[in-house]
């Protein structure tokens, strides 16, 4: 059994920071051949997490940074993503699915990490976002 | 002057867009991929679209947001919209997000084309 993966880094508020983050958890979840449902999930669930943090917990701010921290090994991965803004009320925001939301043109990326994650979690503030994605059978 | 992100046909009155990216997903990009969609409706008067999603491996919400906004402006300017050729991951998050009703999708380009 390969040894588990650990990490953090610090990136800038800047989505191509972010893109390069979530290249190196997918590329991983690729070599330990994790089913690709799972694979296409967390690229998903960390592309809209991380443009969460950098948008709309840092605003876009220089001077604010992400703070990201993964532990990846065969069974499971987890991604704690982590911004300097002032969190928000995670059930503040609407259900996207609701008949008078249907064509609203923004709110679904929760929606979509939940779907495909295993677990999501905001802390109490909600600036601190906790994914967890176990390894799927790659028959779902 | 940003590269095009879509491949353009035009099959009788009916406009193909087919999307060139693998991946729909940074901003930027995102940006850019919804401006030149806009373009065909805002700028062509294009009134019949087809969306060809043959190439698209990844799409994020901030894209589906494009769409949505796509939708709306062909509907506004009595015109039709269908996407086509999704791939089931993809077409997975349509549902999840329940967006397969509001959008007419069909499964490759002759069925989108046909009786358009």
């Amino acid at each position: 059994m390969p040894t588990p993966e650990q990490f953090e880094v610090t990136i800038p508020s800047d989505t191509a920071a972010g893109q390069a983050v979530q290249e190196r958890i997918v590329n991983r979840l690729e070599e330990l051949s994790f089913p690709a449902r799972d694979v296409f999930g967390m690229r998903l669930a960390l592309e809209e997490a991380l443009v969460n943090a950098i948008k709309h917990g840092n605003g876009m701010d220089p001077d604010k940074s992400v703070h990201v921290s993964c532990r990846i090994d065969d069974a499971m991965v987890r991604v704690e993503i982590e911004d300097e803004g002032p969190g928000f009320d995670v059930s503040d925001v609407p259900d996207p699915t609701a008949e008078e939301n249907l064509e609203r043109p923004c709110g679904r990326g929760i929606m979509l990490m939940r779907a495909f994650m295993t677990r999501i979690e905001y802390n109490s503030k909600g600036n601190r976002l906790t994914l967890e994605k176990a390894r799927g059978t790659g028959d779902e | 002057m940003s590269t095009r992100r879509l491949d353009i046909e035009e099959i009788g009155d009916v406009t193909v867009a087919k999307f060139i990216d693998k991946k729909i997903l940074d901003e930027t990009n995102i940006q850019i991929i919804g401006n030149q969609m806009f373009g065909l409706v805002d700028e062509d008067g294009r009134k019949k679209v087809v969306l060809d999603f043959t190439n698209v491996e990844y799409l994020s919400s901030a894209a589906l947001g494009k769409l949505i906004t796509m939708d709306k402006k062909v509907k506004a300017a009595k015109g039709k919209l269908r996407l086509c050729a999704i791939r089931p991951e993809i077409y997975e998050v349509f549902e999840i997000t329940r967006l397969n009703k509001i959008f007419d999708i069909k499964t490759n380009q002759e069925q989108a084309l046909e009786g358009f």
